[in-house]
């Protein structure tokens, strides 16, 4: 008993020390306060709508901790707050436990529902049982080829053999001889697409690797040594934004001369486009596919508004060089972009 | 084990053994006492929490995620019980349906034969979990540690060199798919109730991993390989042959997950399958398993994969914030183990 009580007496003595520490020293510039101020200018969030509170649920395949899913559920939040949406998201990167995850929102008897299709197989029975509940149902991201055949309204993302294909011919224009593309995520079909389509455009050679995306030392360790291992690779491919730094990393150590080129976004990724230390980006705009993923499905409720005359509605690629990366800089920051 | 089930023979003088032992006293002594005792605070706690939690759809739903583990949970419990531990369950699903999947559309061969092969190769790698851990001495966590790395990499890279892709191909319109589906695939509707097979699986396993563990010689061994490995061998029992058959028991276990998982989703992700070994043996844990063997029920390990089922699923129902999905995992796992182990300490005290 003793030793607990003393235990807690440490606990508040060290409680105390960091409260008085940060009470002490305090800093004019950025931080949390500049970061309060900025979100106070911006936007009030209040329903721009009249229409009934509406329940949308969003199960998407992301693993925990995702950059990328971050922003398309920011992008669902916000669009949830004007369209006066109660919005439930959740997610798993396990096919089976994503399914149930659809499960469980049918059961909530959600009024709409947004799924990502990277793993169509799996995901197709609980689809389809939740278009004959009759809720309306919004593929986002992947899995354009199956969406309307699962009975989905829409399909919103991008066709991601068209996003590598553009990233073959820039990696063409940029005169580049042997590519390298980093996949960080096995089993994702998208992932595959991609760089498949990047090899159908490219007219150099090119590789994949696989990398253990949930562990950032591995990344750069793997690249490295891909690096070290052949001396002739000029452009190194990653799939995601958080990864394109692990390349940069990778690259200097291994003292490679190849160019670092990513998929999406993030405030890193600005920085370096705009220092020349990454080459370019191709952005699918997850900020979009979220914010009408919801816009959308409320257009349905509403209106029976449909988009895209049954093809899928595309929000990428769109290439961007260190020309654009500036003013995209304060949009990835507020991590939006 | 306290007591056996039969009534004992009344001329039996004074052997403490053969005392007859009321019911009541009987139900104190079981390790899944706790866990009961933990999955009905659980599940109140989300009867209150959650509105949607007490809909039929939505028990269907709990019984189903808990079924999943459940099935795998019965002989992880049987092998803990036993002493050792498996880190390579959770691929060895994936590796399953992996085999069953790819070979049957190489060989363009009927499922069900694919489905023959896997349980062969799954077998195959329970006795080699089972032999190197007799033949090396080394612990299991380490074996099984080693079995699970090399599984996860044969699956990526076979699935890649026989397919080209990380996926499988589609086997749904094949000879016997259909009829496969139907054994470990299949759902029943019952009063607006959605049922999978896989419940009955994991009752039946269940029910065998009990009676193997209370009414057969084999459950014996267990208990004593577990509880004290050296004076079980001086005694007679064949401590290896136990140990493999325990490991081939959770190859079994994971053939049925396996093939379940590819004839719901008929494509099969070749890298999934990873961290799942670790919810098995929670489940087992929570149903009154003790980490260091020798004690334990493969009841309990149901009651477990429900709490766990219950716990993961009516998170969701509640509608709490993703973000914090794990935290409260673990917190209402810790919960329900210290229930559990109280209720266990309070029952032991009355005897």
């Amino acid at each position: 008993m003793a030793r607990v009580r003393t235990g807690v007496r440490a606990m508040g003595a060290v409680l105390a020390a960091v409260l008085g520490a940060s009470l002490v020293g305090c800093s004019s510039t950025g931080g949390k306060r500049a970061e309060e101020r900025a979100a106070r200018a911006a936007a009030e969030g209040r329903s721009a709508v009249n229409t009934p509170r509406w329940t949308f649920a969003m199960v998407t395949h992301s693993g925990d901790g995702d950059t990328f899913w971050d922003i398309v559920q920011r992008g669902a939040e916000q669009a949830a707050v004007k369209d006066n949406i109660k919005f439930l998201y959740s997610h798993n990167d396990e096919a089976q436990q994503q399914a149930q995850l659809v499960q469980a929102a049918i059961d909530q008897k959600v009024d709409g529902l947004i799924v990502s299709l990277a793993k169509p197989d799996a995901m197709k029975d609980v689809v389809a049982k939740a278009t004959r509940a009759g809720i309306p149902v919004i593929t986002v991201n992947s899995g354009s080829a199956e969406s309307k055949a699962f009975g989905a309204l829409t399909h919103i993302g991008q066709d991601e053999s068209i996003a590598g294909e553009a990233v073959g011919d820039e990696l063409n224009a940029r005169g580049r001889k042997k590519a390298l593309c980093i996949l960080h995520e096995q089993g994702n079909v998208g992932h595959e697409q991609r760089c498949a389509g990047a090899k159908k455009a490219f007219d150099g050679q090119m590789e994949n690797l696989y990398v253990e995306g949930t562990n950032m030392p591995d990344v750069q360790a793997s690249i490295e040594a891909k690096l070290q291992a052949d001396k002739s690779i000029d452009a190194v491919v990653t799939l995601g934004a958080p990864f394109a730094d692990a390349a940069v990393k990778a690259k200097r150590t291994a003292g490679s001369k190849a160019e670092i080129d990513t998929f999406d976004l993030n405030a890193k990724v600005a920085t370096a486009l705009q220092d020349k230390t990454l080459g370019f980006a191709v952005d699918q705009q997850p900020y979009l596919q979220g914010y009408e993923a919801v816009d959308l499905l409320w257009l349905y409720r509403y209106n029976r508004n449909v988009l895209g005359g049954g093809r899928p509605v595309l929000t990428g690629p769109q290439i961007i060089t260190s020309k654009d990366a500036a003013e995209l800089a304060e949009y990835t920051k507020r991590g939006t972009r | 084990m306290t007591t056996t089930e039969q009534p004992p023979a009344p001329a039996a003088g004074s052997d403490e053994r053969l005392l007859h032992t009321s019911a009541l006293r009987r139900l104190l002594g079981r390790p899944e006492l706790g866990s009961v005792v933990g999955a009905a605070a659980v599940f109140i706690f989300f009867s209150i929490i959650a509105d949607s939690f007490l809909r039929a759809s939505s028990f269907g739903t709990v019984l189903y995620a808990a079924s999943t583990i459940g099935i795998m949970a019965a002989p992880v419990a049987l092998l803990m019980i036993g002493g050792e531990f498996d880190l390579s369950a959770g691929v060895l699903v994936t590796s399953s349906a992996l085999v069953s999947s790819m070979f049957s559309y190489q060989m363009t061969a009927n499922v069900w034969v694919g489905v023959f092969v896997s349980l062969l190769v799954t077998l195959a790698v329970g006795a080699f979990n089972g032999f190197m851990l007799t033949r090396t001495k080394l612990p299991s966590f380490i074996i099984t540690l080693g079995t699970f790395l090399m599984l996860t990499g044969l699956n990526l890279g076979f699935t890649k060199l026989i397919s080209g892709t990380v996926s499988t191909k589609s086997i749904a319109d094949m000879e016997g798919f259909d009829s496969a589906r139907k054994v470990f695939a299949s759902q029943w509707t019952v009063g607006g109730v959605e049922l999978k097979v896989t419940i009955l699986w994991w009752a039946v396993l269940v029910a065998i991993a009990t009676w193997i563990l209370l009414r057969t010689r084999f459950g014996n061994w267990i208990f004593a390989v577990g509880g004290e490995a050296d004076a079980a061998r001086a005694v007679g029992v064949p401590v290896i042959r136990t140990k493999v058959g325990l490991y081939l028991g959770v190859a079994f276990a994971a053939w049925v997950s396996g093939q379940h998982l590819l004839f719901s989703f008929d494509v099969v992700q070749s890298g999934e399958g990873v961290g799942n070994e670790l919810t098995y043996i929670i489940a087992a844990v929570i149903g009154g398993c003790l980490i260091t063997g020798g004690y334990g029920s493969a009841i309990g390990s149901a009651i477990g994969a429900f709490i766990f089922g219950m716990t993961s699923k009516g998170i969701v129902y509640a509608e709490w914030n993703p973000d914090w999905f794990k935290f409260f995992l673990g917190a209402m796992l810790l919960l329900a183990t210290l229930l559990n182990a109280w209720v266990r300490k309070r029952a032991e005290a009355t005897k």
